[in-house]
């Protein structure tokens, strides 16, 4: 019973973690109805700019909100550099550009940082951990707790994001209330950058820091977000909780810890076939 | 260009072929070869999705599927090298048709997403315990290279294993090509087209898609196979950290660079993406893959076609006399 | 006193399918301004092109300035608030989440509350709906937040794309009647655009009748009215 125990509260961590890529994922999709191949690469681009800066003296936590405001900055970039030009662009090409930036981040946080496989820390002090959770896992899932509730505050309560959210929506009555559509979904990517460079930077102390460490958890991410519905930023965070203990007790007590991954790939593909909308999300109905 | 023209191009092409490992060191001809299996599997990758619009972020998995094929057949089968590529291609055409079924269910972006997933998942399944009886687990399995086969050598001919191993490729490349085109010159290449630019359409005329898309999952997956295969013999060697996700994007670099739906454009990518890393690695271990992704999204913007859309439009001004085209109507490809 | 609004020399193009052929009309402050015709006659393009959603050639002046050319985003917080046809309203937020979207623009956080109950006040039933969704509403009550939901801009010139549309006859002329005194209170200019020619007359002090992208027949809306050869010919009625 223990041992469940464990396994239900170190997915509830890794879940918040999945959760909050997964969020990153809708908050894109909602919109740009696009799935972002390249979230987890840029996740792990921010925290290496986070491990670059702690190296070069920062404190944890300054480094983490400069890495946080970084991540912004470029995912806003990116989206009206790379993003812009084929926002209306058949899907395949689109496909090919989020798969070219992905191989572009992958490659070029190896160039500049190497292969070598680095240790990020954690923050967390050994007071915050209880008997059946470490402190780092704790600490995450409260971080992305917080993360999360103030996502929700923003998109909920401030004009900013009501405007976001309106553009995603409905573009054209947007900017017939005069909401600048283009700089929503600017700053959509920023936030979904920023809150996925805050997953990096939980993930890293865990899986090691690597160019190759998010792929894995890009994939739990996906089918999180296919789960609780991917236009449904609640499902996701559902999703993602449900995946992460999933992933846990179907690793530690029925397919053993190498397939893991496998549950993933199950997921996506069940739920894309059973019930696309997933849990929460919105039944689309195309017209013919 | 006339019929004529592009049959004696052919031929000489290869004739140029046929010269190659005579004229090249061994190391050279290996790659050679390795540049016909990259063509194979384009081709495979292409008839899918350049021609039938079927995305698929995760063609690796069935150049895996073949390799190990060939592997395990002559690792523990004790089958000879020749005997696996009819194999391959015949498990890889049920594979790939098996998984094309599922698959008319997803549309775009939701198909490259569950091959994305397949794509990633792929080193994990082949590591696993379950599989290692069969698969050799992490360690993978080494194959013996085959040697030229015996009458060759009763006829006076001395080919050295590489040559061999070429010439083998080259047969098969050039079969698979030739039914290739005529698949997509035919019929049924055209319901792919049709089923790609209009799906309801094509439905409506009474093209049955569902079981086109599905052959066309199971074709694509096979001409893959049989390529994985060749590539494993080649290689003498399959291990599953060579099939992870970045092969499968290495064969999408080389459909979006060598040109979508085209036979020539297979060529074009495989010499791509074969000599490209080799190039960039004098730079760095991260350049080859830097490069694959700014040529991606260069290739987006400026040359959507890729490189064989960009010699047919050369060849049309080239053959109507003018270079740079005065007038619009001209300028139309 | 120039115009609120000018517009002269106004093509507009689908594509390379021109639409408009040099359209000619103005429309004073505090008008009520009917835009009439059959379908297909080009009305829904003249209040796109008034607010930059398609291509146009040719002047319109507002205000004195020129807009044309201008993005959509910009004509807005000049005070252009359009209504368009099919109301536009976002769906899955709520009835005064779509209100404050009307108020974007606006930086007078006080007059944009007080807007907010003056609205409430000319439609009650959109108070008691505040926290629904949107999508939820009946035909009128959309048409009524759509209306409402361009007022909270403040503007200076409402362009109301068929607001009749798809609503029973007792609901349109609740809704125009609500038009005109909104008109009379705050000083708005009115355009709309009707298939619905009776009741757009009723209203209107000025109409422009459209045929074929062209303007064919202004004058007052009391003399349109009153001509019967020209009812018959460009009303149908």
């Amino acid at each position: 019973m223990e041992a469940v125990l464990f396994q239900v509260l170190a997915g509830l961590a890794t879940g918040g973690i999945y959760a909050s890529l997964a969020l990153a994922l809708v908050m894109i999709y909602q919109a740009t109805h696009l799935v972002n191949f390249a979230q987890g690469e840029m996740a792990m681009f921010a925290t290496y700019i986070a491990w670059s800066l702690i190296n070069a003296g920062f404190g944890y936590w300054p480094a983490f909100f400069l890495t946080v405001l970084i991540a912004f900055v470029l995912g806003v970039l990116i989206e009206r550099v790379v993003i812009r030009p084929v926002e209306n662009a058949p899907v395949l090409a689109v496909v090919v550009v989020f798969i070219g930036l992905l191989v572009i981040l992958n490659s070029v946080a190896g160039w500049i940082f190497t292969y070598t496989i680095k240790s990020f820390p954690s923050p967390f002090p050994a007071a915050i951990g209880i008997r059946y959770m470490s402190p780092h896992q704790m600490g995450a899932l409260l971080v992305t707790l917080v993360v999360l509730a103030l996502l929700y505050v923003f998109f909920r309560f401030t004009p900013l994001g009501l405007a976001m959210r309106a553009a995603a929506q409905n573009p054209a009555s947007s900017r017939l209330v005069g909401i600048r559509v283009g700089w929503m979904l600017a700053l959509g990517w920023g936030l979904a950058a920023a809150v996925g460079a805050v997953a990096g930077m939980m993930v890293a102390p865990i899986v090691y820091l690597d160019p190759n460490m998010m792929a894995g958890i890009l994939l739990y991410a996906f089918a999180a977000a296919l789960l609780g519905g991917i236009d449904s930023p609640g499902g996701a965070v559902v999703g993602g909780l449900v995946v992460g203990v999933l992933e846990n007790l179907l690793g530690a007590f029925v397919i053993g810890n190498e397939l893991k991954l496998v549950v993933a790939l199950v997921l996506i593909v069940g739920v894309l076939l059973v019930r696309p909308s997933g849990f929460f999300g919105s039944v689309q109905v195309s017209r013919v | 260009m006339s019929r004529k023209t592009v049959t004696v191009t052919i031929l000489l092409l290869i004739a140029l072929a046929c010269v190659l490992p005579f004229v090249l060191k061994s190391y050279h001809t290996f790659q050679a070869t390795l540049v016909l299996v990259y063509a194979i599997a384009l081709l495979g990758l292409n008839i899918l999705t350049g021609y039938n619009g079927q995305i698929s972020l995760g063609h690796g998995a069935f150049y895996a599927i073949g390799a190990y094929c060939a592997a395990i057949l002559m690792d523990q089968a004790g089958l000879p090298y020749w005997a696996t590529i009819p194999i391959a291609a015949a498990v890889c055409l049920l594979v790939g048709f098996l998984f094309g079924l599922p698959a008319l269910r997803l549309e775009g972006l939701y198909l490259a997403l569950a091959t994305f997933a397949l794509a990633v998942s792929m080193p994990p399944i082949l590591k696993s315990h379950l599989l290692e009886k069969w698969t050799g687990g992490v360690q993978g399995i080494v194959i013996v290279k085959p040697d030229p086969p015996a009458f060759l050598g009763a006829a006076g001919i001395k080919l050295n294993a590489d040559q061999w191993l070429y010439f083998f490729s080259l047969a098969v490349a050039i079969v698979l090509f030739i039914v290739g085109w005529n698949l997509i010159s035919g019929r049924i290449g055209r319901a792919l087209v049709a089923i790609r630019d209009h799906h309801t359409a094509a439905e409506a005329m009474g093209i049955h898609t569902a079981l086109y898309k599905s052959l066309a999952f199971g074709v694509s997956a096979m001409y893959t196979g049989v390529a994985g295969a060749l590539g494993a013999i080649a290689v003498q060697f399959v291990a599953p950290d060579s099939f992870n996700v970045f092969l499968s994007i290495t064969f999408l670099v080389g459909i979006v660079v060598g040109g979508l739906a085209s036979l020539p454009g297979a060529l074009y990518g495989a010499l791509f993406i074969q000599f490209v890393p080799n190039i960039a690695d004098e730079l760095s271990k991260a350049a080859p893959w830097a490069v694959f992704g700014v040529f991606l999204i260069g290739f987006v913007y400026l040359m959507p076609t890729g490189v064989a859309g960009a010699v047919r439009t050369l060849r049309r001004r080239l053959g109507s006399g003018k270079l740079f085209p005065l007038s619009k109507e001209e300028a139309l490809p | 006193m120039s115009a609120l609004l000018e517009v002269s020399g106004l093509h507009a193009s689908y594509g390379a399918t021109r639409v408009l052929h040099g359209m000619e009309f103005r429309l004073e402050e505090r008008s009520i301004t009917a835009l009439l015709g059959a379908n297909g006659a080009g009305k829904t393009t003249t209040l796109r092109a008034l607010c930059g959603m398609v291509r146009t050639e040719g002047e319109v002046r507002f205000g004195g300035r020129r807009i044309d050319g201008w993005r959509t985003e910009d004509i807005v917080r000049l005070g252009i608030a359009h209504v368009p046809d099919g109301r536009g309203t976002f769906l899955h937020l709520t009835t005064e989440e779509n209100l404050r979207l009307g108020a974007y623009t606006r930086k007078d956080r006080p007059a944009v509350a007080a807007d907010l109950e003056r609205v409430y006040g000319y439609f009650p039933r959109l108070k008691e709906r505040a926290r629904q969704q949107a999508g939820t509403l009946s035909g009128g009550e959309q048409q009524m937040l759509a209306v409402s939901r361009a007022l909270m801009l403040r503007p200076k010139l409402m362009l109301l794309d068929e607001p009749s549309f798809g609503l029973a006859p007792l609901v349109v002329r609740e809704l125009f009647s609500i038009l005109r005194t909104i008109n009379a209170e705050s000083g708005v200019a009115l355009m709309l655009v009707e298939q619905n020619a009776a009741m757009a007359l009723d209203l209107a002090e000025r109409a422009y009748v459209l045929e074929t992208g062209r303007v064919v027949l202004a004058g007052s809306a009391g003399d349109i009215k009153s001509d019967d050869a020209v009812r018959r010919a460009y009303l149908g009625y």
